[in-house]
C-alpha cells in the first residue's frame, strides 16, 4: 500500500497486549484516514452508554494518508475517543511532527485500550512497543514532562503528553506536543489520564512508499511556490493566528468577559504586533508547513523567564479578551501555565471566565473559592483558580466538569452564560451577529468548536444579518474540513494561501495510486459527519433539536459593546436555521439522519 | 561550492529534508536526507539546520577511496567502492553525513539545490 504506513497497533493496557494488524482495505476507502478511521472505529467498537473515563473507552491516534509525505501542512493527527465533556464522539487534531513520525514508525493507526494498573507509558520504536512505567513523571507537568522524556529517550522520539490536569481527569484536559502543539479539544487529555497513561513516546525511521513519486515533487514544488509567492504569507511567518486578534475585534466577533461583549478595549496590548515586538523567539512549523503559524515565545515574570508556544488567536480570544487578561506577559504566563498544566486554552479560559462572571454576580463568593477574590482582569486570580481547578480542589472539582456542569451545580440562572453547546465550551467567536458562525457552533459534531466550519468570514461576506444560504455553506464547510482531518493535512495553507482544494485529490493519487475526485472525498466527508451525529444519538438520554442550540446568552441578552454592540440572536432565525440545516442535510425535523440519507452514506 | 544556512529563520518544518529524500530514494523519510534539523526546546526555542559544506574531511578519511570531488567541488561517494565502514561518519565535523538501515552507504549531500526553493523562509543558499 502506498503513502500509508499499512498497520493498526492496538494496545491494552490492562492486559499487556500489544497486536499489530494491516490496514483494513475497506477502511481506506470510504474512511481515507485521521478523523474517518478514528469515527469508524469508535463507532464500532466503543459500547453504547459507557463511562468515558472507564476503562471500556478507547484512544484512537490516526493519522493520514498524506501526513509525513512532502505535502505542505502535511502533520495533523487525530486523537479520538469518547469525549467525557460530551458523552459523545470527540476529537482533537493536532500539528507538529507526531503525525509523520507514527507513519515512519510503520503505523497509521494506534488504539490503546483498557487501562494500567499503574502510571505508564507507551514506548514505541519500530516495531519495538513496550509499555514502561512512567513513576518519575507522573505529577510533572506537561512541559516538563515532555524535556525529561527527550532527555531520556532522546530527541529522534516525539511525545504525546498529559500534565496533571489530564492525571486528575479535568475534562478539558489537553494533550501536548513538540512543546507546544496541542490536541486541546474534547479533554482527551483525560482520558489518558484515566487510563494511567502518562505519555505516548514515538520513534520511526522506516520510508513510505510513493506511487507516483516525480508527479508528486512537481505538483507540491508548485504548489509551494504559489504559497511563497500569496500576499499573506509574510503576515502568517510573522504574527500567525495572533494577526486574527485585531480583525476579530474589528468585526465585533471576539468573546469578552464570557461573552459579555464582542470587543475587548484592551486588544491592542495583545495583538500579533505587540507578540512580535516583545515575545516572539522563533517562529515554529508543524511537519512540512510553509506559513510556520507557530509563534514560540519568551516573556518575564516574578524573575522568572518562561516559555511558550504562543498565545495563539484562540488562547488570544478566550484568555486575553474572556478573562480580560489585557497585557501580553500575563497573557503568555497564563499561555504557559495552561500548557505546563496540561489544560486546553480555550474550554480553560471559558470556565475561568464563567466563574469570574459567576464571582461577580454573587453566584458564588468567597466561601465558596476559600477566599480567591476572582476577578476579570486578574491574572492572580486567574491562577490561583486555574490550579485549584487543575488538581480538584475545593471549587475546583465541580469547575473541573466543564461550564455545563459547574451552571448545573451553581444554579440560579448561570446554566444561561454557560457558554457551550453539547457540554464542550465554544471556542473564540462571539456569534450574536454572526447566523453562520452560530449555527456553525450549534451543530458542531464535537460541541462548539470552530474550525469544524470558520464560517464567520461567509457572515462578514454576505451579510451579517443574512439567515438565507447560511445553513447551505456552513454544511459545505463542515464537508470540506473533514477532508483535512482525514488526508493528514493542516487546513491553513487553503483558508489563508488560497490554496486550490484540488490539488489535495491529485496529491492523494501521487501518493498512493488511489483516485478519489474532489467530490468523492466530500461524500466520504458527509459519511464522517453522519456517523458522528449517529454516535450522538446512540448516546443521547433525550435526542432532539434541543442539543443543537447555543446558550440562552446568545438569544436573550444583547452584545454589551464594540461594533457588534446591542446584537442578539432572535429564536425564529435560530429554528429558521437549523430547519434548513436539517432538511439540506437529509436529516429529519428532529435532527435525526432519515433511513433514505444513511442508505445512500452507505451507513445502512 | 556548498550549501549554507541562516539557522536564525528556520521554522523547522523539515520540507527540505522530505524533498531531499523524495529526490534522491523516491520515498518519504526524513532520516533519510543529507540534512538534518537540530530542535533545541523548550529553551532556547531555537532551530538549527546542519547543512554539508563540502570540506572533504569524508574524502581524506576513507580507507578505499569511495569518495572524490567532483568539477564544482562536491563531494561523491561512489557507492560502488563503498565498504560502509562509517569513518566518513565518524569523522564529519558537522555531522552531515547519515547513516540509515536501509544502505550501508551514508548519505551525503550530492548539491542538487532541490531543497533551496522549498523553503519559505530562505534559509538555504549557496555559496561559491
Amino acid at each position: 500500500m502506498f503513502a500509508y504506513g499499512g498497520k493498526v497497533l492496538r494496545i491494552n493496557l490492562s492486559t499487556g497486549q500489544i497486536t499489530v494488524k494491516n490496514l483494513d482495505e475497506k477502511l481506506v476507502r470510504d474512511y481515507l484516514g485521521g478523523r474517518g478511521f478514528a469515527a469508524r472505529i469508535l463507532y464500532d467498537e466503543l459500547k453504547p452508554g459507557l463511562d468515558p473515563l472507564g476503562p471500556d473507552n478507547k484512544i484512537v491516534v490516526a493519522s493520514g494518508p498524506l501526513s509525513g509525505l512532502f505535502v505542505p501542512g502535511a502533520g495533523k493527527i487525530t486523537f479520538a475517543a469518547k469525549s467525557p465533556a460530551t458523552n459523545s464522539y470527540g476529537d482533537s487534531n493536532m500539528g507538529g511532527m507526531l503525525a509523520a513520525e507514527i507513519k515512519y514508525a510503520g503505523y497509521d493507526v494506534l488504539i490503546i485500550e483498557g487501562k494500567a494498573n499503574r502510571p505508564s507509558y507507551i514506548y514505541i520504536n519500530n516495531d519495538r512497543v513496550e509499555i514502561r512505567e512512567a513513576g518519575q513523571y507522573w505529577g510533572q507537568g506537561a512541559i516538563t514532562t515532555e524535556k525529561m522524556l527527550k532527555d531520556d529517550l532522546g530527541d529522534q522520539f516525539q511525545m504525546a503528553v498529559i500534565g496533571p490536569a489530564g492525571e486528575n481527569l479535568i475534562k478539558f484536559a489537553c494533550i501536548s506536543h513538540d512543546f507546544g502543539r496541542q490536541a486541546g479539544r474534547t479533554g482527551i487529555g483525560a482520558v489518558m489520564g484515566s487510563k494511567n497513561l502518562k505519555a505516548i513516546a514515538l520513534r520511526g525511521s522506516k520510508s513510505l512508499k510513493i506511487a507516483n513519486p516525480k508527479l508528486l515533487k512537481t505538483l507540491t514544488g508548485d504548489i509551494i511556490t504559489q504559497c511563497q509567492k500569496h500576499p499573506a504569507l509574510k503576515l502568517w511567518l510573522n504574527q500567525g493566528t495572533a494577526s486574527v486578534t485585531v480583525w476579530s475585534n474589528e468585526q465585533g466577533s471576539f468573546p469578552t468577559r464570557n461573552f459579555q461583549s464582542g470587543y475587548f478595549e484592551g486588544y491592542k496590548n495583545i495583538s500579533g504586533d505587540v507578540m512580535l515586538k516583545e515575545t516572539i523567539v522563533t517562529n515554529k512549523a508543524c511537519f512540512g508547513c510553509p506559513m510556520a503559524c507557530g509563534k514560540y515565545a519568551r516573556t518575564k515574570k516574578n524573575n522568572r523567564t518562561y516559555y511558550v508556544e504562543g498565545p495563539e488567536y484562540e488562547t488570544a480570544a478566550m484568555i486575553g479578551g474572556d478573562c480580560a487578561i489585557g497585557n501580553i506577559t500575563d497573557l503568555t504566563y497564563a499561555n504557559w501555565l495552561c500548557d505546563e498544566l496540561g489544560i486546553d486554552t480555550i474550554s480553560g479560559g471559558s470556565v475561568v471566565a464563567f466563574a469570574m462572571e459567576c464571582y461577580e454576580k454573587g453566584i458564588i463568593t468567597d466561601k465558596d473559592t476559600d477566599g480567591i477574590k476572582l476577578k476579570f482582569g486578574d491574572i492572580e486570580s486567574f491562577e490561583k483558580i486555574l490550579r485549584k481547578i487543575a488538581y480538584r480542589e475545593g471549587i475546583g472539582a465541580i469547575l473541573a466538569e466543564g461550564v455545563k456542569i459547574a451552571s448545573e451545580k451553581f444554579g440560579q440562572g448561570s446554566d444561561k452564560f454557560a457558554m457551550q453547546v453539547k457540554g464542550l465550551e465554544i471556542s473564540g467567536y462571539e456569534s450574536r451577529k454572526a447566523p453562520a458562525m452560530m449555527l456553525a457552533y450549534m451543530t458542531c459534531d464535537i460541541g462548539a468548536h470552530h474550525n469544524r466550519a470558520w464560517a464567520i468570514t461567509h457572515d462578514i461576506a454576505v451579510g451579517r444579518d443574512k439567515i438565507e444560504g447560511k445553513a447551505q455553506r456552513v454544511i459545505e464547510l463542515q464537508h470540506i474540513r473533514p477532508v483535512f482531518d482525514m488526508i493528514g493535512c493542516c487546513r491553513l495553507q487553503w483558508v489563508e494561501l488560497d490554496l486550490s482544494l484540488e490539488y489535495y485529490p491529485q496529491a492523494l493519487a501521487a501518493a498512493t495510486g488511489l483516485n478519489y475526485s474532489l467530490d468523492d472525498l466530500l461524500k466520504c466527508s458527509e459519511r464522517v459527519w453522519n456517523l458522528s451525529r449517529l454516535f450522538l444519538i446512540r448516546e443521547s438520554k433525550n435526542f432532539g433539536r434541543h442539543v443543537d442550540y447555543p446558550p440562552a446568552r446568545f438569544y436573550e441578552e444583547k452584545v454589551k459593546n464594540g461594533p457588534t454592540r446591542d446584537s442578539i440572536a432572535k429564536k425564529q432565525d435560530i429554528d429558521k436555521l437549523l430547519d434548513e440545516y436539517y432538511r439540506l442535510r437529509g436529516w429529519d425535523e428532529n435532527g435525526k439522519p432519515t433511513p433514505a440519507k444513511l442508505k445512500e452514506l452507505g451507513l445502512l | 561550492m556548498y550549501l549554507t544556512a541562516d539557522w536564525k529563520k528556520c521554522t523547522g518544518c523539515r520540507l527540505c529534508l522530505s524533498v531531499c529524500c523524495l529526490c534522491h530514494f523516491d520515498e518519504a523519510n526524513p532520516k533519510k536526507a543529507a540534512l538534518a534539523i537540530d530542535a533545541k526546546f523548550p529553551e532556547p526555542g531555537t532551530f538549527h539546520p546542519r547543512v554539508c559544506d563540502q570540506c572533504g574531511t569524508c574524502a581524506s578519511v576513507c580507507p578505499v577511496e569511495a569518495i572524490s570531488r567532483n568539477k564544482d567541488g562536491v563531494y561523491i561517494i561512489d557507492s560502488e567502492k563503498c565498504t560502509g565502514c562509517g569513518a566518513c561518519v565518524e569523522a564529519c565535523p558537522l555531522k552531515v553525513m547519515f547513516i540509515h538501515e536501509d544502505s550501508i552507504v551514508p548519505i551525503k549531500c550530492d548539491l542538487c539545490k532541490e531543497c533551496i526553493p522549498v523553503c519559505s523562509t530562505r534559509v538555504l543558499s549557496i555559496k561559491e
